[in-house]
């Protein structure tokens, strides 16, 4: 029995996975303690429950738990990140290197530092969406304190070559932070193989709730400072003050758990509903754009332009599949994706461009229903397309002298 | 966003979806908006010679469903109207019809431009046959 609307859209958010639920449960009611209170059980509890999530989330990832910071989420991971270590080592260096396709957190964060004074490189991307290490090694110089690249895009689910940039950081004497929401739990990432200093990570990217996530900061070769942005009680080594989020943590915890124990299995089934969603669309449409690299890729996501079909017209076709489109039409910025518009995507087919992500919950027969759906939608949206009429009679749209509003 | 009912019935029965033979002098095409803007119209109207009256019209749209209904319900109120009395269209009368939200104007103002250019074409192919 499928369910409406299907949920198509994983990289935006994953529903809570009911074993994650169940043990957060508990903290909501008996086990309601402050994980800072030392001198009782209801604070002991919370606590063992803060260093287990530590610790599972510590082991998705590689690291050691002590190197795990929790805050409220990936954008206040990647706030935290650059701004406290740009303040940090300021007497060092003021110049960051970051790109184009970084998630909002990542270039606001510079955006901000800049008015502060500090310079930022922000490297282009390949038609793929992958950075040019050459022209990344050209970029760094004698003052450059951080590089901050993401291990996989939120849009189109590119994957950097993020162990080669570890690598030549390292070799630099530059830290380096990944934006690892969308890649940790879903493929193998190890902050050690990689050569990570600091990585970002969201619960509700893998299964657990919203308002939580977590830094990764290394301890060790090199052993990494911040300036942190929230005073208070010290809390977390005293990068991040607040009382913890109990419940919350400890559902990170068991996500990151899960994801640790399934990401095989899980990968190769969703990459597989993934590339049959694909094949099938393919099979019966033409013209259709797939936006970034196909190989270095999140598992469960595509993203698509469909030509002559505006994004939005699309979406409304098939509302009862949850799923996202680069169309200017669908922000709020009126603006289509800059992420697309980066890869040299041509304006007209960002705004024909639709975003899947396929989770843990999809099925075969939910993929089957999207693709006839689309087929469907796709086709009578082209034969009322005054673009797809004008090329199949052979007309060059880009010759056309269009008059822009 | 939730568009309102009647968007939503043009998006999901188009009004004249089609087209007129542009080689057709008492054809007049229009076509406006760009393919990077996201909206792009295609409006065509047939006059018949002896009334005057557009007697028929045809309408193909690239962009969003708002763009969608713009351009079908003018397509249903050209029909039967002199080219005077189309050329009076105006965006805001689309815009009540459809209760198109702010963001959307524009693509009322696209369908207005699209009718316009439409006549435009339509009274020159007139001239140009008379001279």
């Amino acid at each position: 029995m499928l369910k409406f609307p299907i949920y198509f859209d994983n990289q935006a958010t994953t529903p809570v996975d009911p074993r994650v639920l169940d043990v957060m449960l508990p903290y909501f009611r008996e086990r309601f303690g402050n994980a800072a209170s030392r001198n009782h059980k209801y604070g002991w509890e919370a606590e063992e429950a803060v260093e287990l999530a530590r610790k599972q989330i510590a082991g998705l990832i590689g690291a050691s738990p002590k190197e795990m910071i929790f805050t409220s989420g990936a954008t206040e991971s990647d706030n935290l990140a650059i701004k406290g270590t740009a303040h940090m080592y300021r007497e060092k260096g003021d110049h960051i290197i970051t790109a184009v396709t970084e998630h909002k957190a990542v270039l606001d964060s510079c955006k901000r530092l800049e008015k502060e004074g500090f310079r930022v490189t922000y490297l282009p991307v390949q038609k793929d969406g992958r950075i040019d290490l050459d022209r990344l090694r050209d970029s760094i110089t004698d003052k450059t304190t951080l590089i901050t690249i993401m291990a996989a895009n939120n849009e189109i689910g590119v994957l950097q070559p993020i162990a080669d940039i570890g690598a030549m950081a390292t070799e630099r004497g530059v830290l380096f932070h990944t934006d690892a929401v969308q890649a940790a739990g879903k493929i193998p990432f190890d902050v050690n193989t990689a050569n990570v200093h600091l990585a970002s990570l969201s619960a509700h990217k893998i299964y657990g709730p919203k308002g939580v996530g977590a830094l990764y900061v290394r301890r060790r070769n090199p052993r990494v400072l911040l300036s942190p942005m929230i005073d208070g009680g010290g809390h977390e080594r005293g990068m991040r003050s607040g009382t913890l989020n109990v419940p919350a943590i400890a559902g990170f915890g068991k996500a990151a758990e899960l994801c640790r124990l399934e990401m095989t299995a899980e990968s190769a089934r969703t990459q597989q509903l993934r590339d049959r969603l694909n094949s099938r669309l393919h099979a019966r449409l033409d013209e259709l754009y797939i936006n970034g690299s196909m190989e270095h890729r999140l598992p469960g996501n595509l993203n698509i332009s469909f030509a002559y079909v505006e994004g939005e017209s699309l979406l409304m076709g098939i509302n009862d599949v949850a799923v996202s489109s680069g169309s200017a039409c669908t922000s709020a910025s009126l603006e289509p994706s800059y992420v697309l518009k980066a890869l040299g995507t041509g304006d007209d087919l960002a705004h024909s461009s639709i975003r899947f992500g396929i989770g843990r919950f999809n099925t075969e027969e939910e993929v089957d229903y999207v693709a006839d759906k689309l087929v469907s939608v796709v086709s009578k949206l082209r034969e009322m397309s005054p673009l797809y009429e004008m090329v199949k009679e052979g007309v060059d749209l880009s010759k056309m002298e269009w008059q822009a509003h | 966003m939730a568009y309102s009912d009647k968007v939503v019935d043009h998006y999901n029965n188009p009004r004249n979806v089609g087209s007129l033979s542009k080689q057709d002098p008492n054809v007049g095409t229009g076509l406006v908006g760009a393919p990077e803007c996201g909206d792009v119209m295609k409006l065509q109207v047939r006059v018949n010679p002896d009334t005057g009256v557009i007697d028929e019209a045809k309408f193909k749209t690239f962009g969003c469903g708002s763009a969608i209904a713009s351009s079908s319900l003018a397509t249903e109120w050209l029909k039967g109207k002199t080219v005077d009395e189309a050329m009076a269209i105006k965006n805001t009368d689309i815009v009540a019809e459809l209760s198109l939200p702010p963001v959307k104007v524009h693509c009322s103002v696209l369908a207005e431009d699209a009718i316009k250019a439409a006549i435009a074409d339509f009274k020159k192919k007139q001239a140009e046959q008379q001279s």
